[in-house]
């Protein structure tokens, strides 16, 4: 069952990928091991595939690099739930195809080490004896979704969605 | 209903009249890649199997790591410069300097262009009025691959700063102050719009430089400075590139110039943003002075300025980065970098030096560096608890001299 690994308020790209680890530092191969080596060392060792990603407010806030939620995407995860989002994360979040739920309710149900169940698609969380609703994502970035990304959107239709 | 500064350059751009909450595709006039993302910029191109659709409109820099710190770093910066030739695109090479800084030099942001920039300090450009915004590798592949972008037209929070700086206050110390107020996720999604007024045109490009890049730390999509004072002989401003007078704002916020002291952003947050009296004091390791916030010759200058006749503390490293090799000519030319020296600094290659902990100015575990860059997360330039506190160049220096935090008026009181 996906394990929840939650953080708190304004964690930034310094703190999910430190700007010494990047790809081209490191290793296109092994950046990916350095995910949180500071803030929660031990976490690229302890993740699974589907694990799920829980932030508080303003996730991803500072650079551009995507590199940072690409290590992410990297160890397994394919859906970020936080109270808000800083724009570049969220826009790379949509762009690697890491769908980013937004819900303060959710964000404050889970406590970490949980486990739940995640059904993508039809943006249902469940704990226990309880369910979610999330919200799913805009329909601009929901169609790109749905070709696996952003990416893959443009490469299959020549446009960007909605064009 | 009027328009903001970001509805009418995103309108222009679209074609037709777009306001906030819009998604549009448009133009971008400039793609500017930075060393640090080329490989996977490229990995994205390949993907695509896409060549760039307007070689003209895309910039290289190689700034992040300059010169390359390793064989990793130096493989990618060898594929950029083979790439560059291979499609006839502009390669700004080691020494060249930081991109913000070296794209403004070269004319490659201009007043009404949207520009995008695989760093998120790209809203620098909104100091000559262009749409600056940062983006990641994928968004920054694509808009080379079709010359264009997606974007979701912003809400604008519009700043206002009144009046003149009092001396030995500066422009850091305002955009400080702004981040303060406006908070890291004030302006989220948002463009922040400033307008100077009543004495405040006086701030000068390299000025507005500074307010621009600092809007990304209170989360901005793009920094808008209304075009005024010299940026009106520099550059030829469109007629339709103001914001209306009945434009819609989310919050606006006034700054009175002439009433700020200077400022400190404390660990580990950018708007943790204090008056150095408040922190002064505090031992400091490293000094560094540079980067795309405060790396030009007038802050080489004022560093100078408070360097002058003396030497650092014997137990700080001073680095000096400037953001350009225009810069470092300059400074060579009129005689700071020799009243720079001689004061202990320690010279840098012109790029992003120290900021980002990759390969220079490392921090040691409980390190304290006073930094005149953007940024202070915790473990940004080296270990995770060493400290960065980000101010002035003038406090910089003073810092220096003193060997703790303090003001160069503070540093006269105490050899008066």
């Amino acid at each position: 069952m996906p394990r929840v690994f939650k953080f708190g308020d304004q964690v930034n790209t310094d703190d999910i990928l430190p700007g010494k680890y990047a790809p081209f530092m490191v290793g296109e191969d092994r950046f990916h091991l350095y995910a949180f080596a500071h803030l929660r060392p031990g976490f690229a060792q302890e993740v699974r595939p589907g694990d799920l990603l829980v932030f508080g407010r303003n996730a991803g806030l500072g650079s551009s690099r995507e590199y940072a939620p690409e290590a992410l995407k990297r160890l397994g995860i394919r859906a970020i739930i936080a109270k808000s989002y800083a724009r570049i994360f969220f826009r790379n979040l949509v762009n690697l195809g890491i769908v980013p739920f937004e819900s303060e309710e959710v964000v404050d149900a889970l406590e970490d080490g949980d486990e739940v169940e995640l059904d993508l698609e039809g943006g249902v969380l469940v704990k226990g004896e309880r369910a979610f609703r999330l919200r799913p994502p805009p329909p601009f970035l929901l169609e790109a979704l749905k070709e696996g990304s952003l990416l893959d959107y443009y490469k299959k239709h020549g446009r960007f969605p909605g064009e | 209903m009027g328009q903001t500064l970001a509805e009418k350059i995103l309108s222009h751009k679209a074609g037709r009249r777009v306001e906030a909450g819009e998604l549009v595709v448009v133009e971008v006039d400039q793609v500017m890649v930075v060393d640090s993302i080329a490989g996977s910029f490229f990995k994205r191109l390949e993907y695509l199997g896409a060549t760039p659709r307007y070689p003209e409109r895309i910039s290289i820099v190689i700034d992040h790591v300059a010169p390359a710190a390793n064989l990793e770093v130096a493989k990618a910066q060898k594929e950029i410069r083979e790439w560059g030739h291979k499609h006839g695109i502009r390669v700004f090479d080691v020494g060249r300097g930081v991109c913000h800084q070296v794209l403004v030099e070269e004319g490659l942001a201009r007043p009404g262009w949207v520009v995008v920039g695989s760093d998120s300090h790209s809203t620098t450009y909104g100091a000559v009025a262009a749409f600056g915004t940062g983006m990641g590798a994928t968004d920054i592949a694509l808009a080379a691959a079709s010359g264009r972008t997606w974007l979701r037209v912003p809400e604008s929070v519009k700043v206002v700063f009144r009046g003149r700086l009092p001396k030995g206050v500066t422009a850091k110390d305002a955009a400080l102050e702004m981040v303060r107020l406006l908070t890291a996720e004030g302006a989220t999604y948002m463009a922040v719009e400033i307008h100077l007024l009543d004495g405040a045109e006086a701030l000068t490009r390299g000025e507005r430089m500074t307010l621009a890049n600092l809007t990304v730390e209170a989360g901005a999509k793009a920094g808008l400075v209304v075009p005024s004072g010299e940026i009106l002989e520099m550059y030829q401003v469109p007629e339709w590139l103001y914001p209306d007078p009945d434009a819609r704002y989310q919050e606006v916020v006034e700054i009175d110039l002439s009433s700020l002291t200077p400022r400190v952003s404390v660990p580990f947050f950018v708007d943790n943003v204090h008056e150095v009296a408040q922190v002064k004091g505090k031992r400091v390791d490293q000094v560094f002075i540079g980067t795309c916030t405060n790396g030009r010759i007038e802050d080489m200058r004022a560093a100078a300025e408070v360097l002058r006749g003396r030497r650092v503390a014997p137990w700080v490293r001073l680095l000096v980065v400037p953001a350009s090799s225009q810069v470092l000519e300059e400074a060579a030319r009129d005689g700071t970098l020799l009243t720079l020296l001689e004061a202990g600094a320690t010279l840098g290659t012109p790029g992003c030096g120290p900021c980002m902990g990759r390969h220079m100015g490392v921090l040691a575990p409980g390190e304290v560096c006073v930094s005149t860059s953007n940024r202070n997360f915790r473990g940004r330039m080296g270990a995770p608890d060493a400290e960065i506190y980000l101010a002035s160049p003038r406090v910089a220096a003073a810092s220096a001299v003193a060997g703790y935090l303090t003001t160069p008026e503070e540093l006269e009181e105490a050899h008066a």
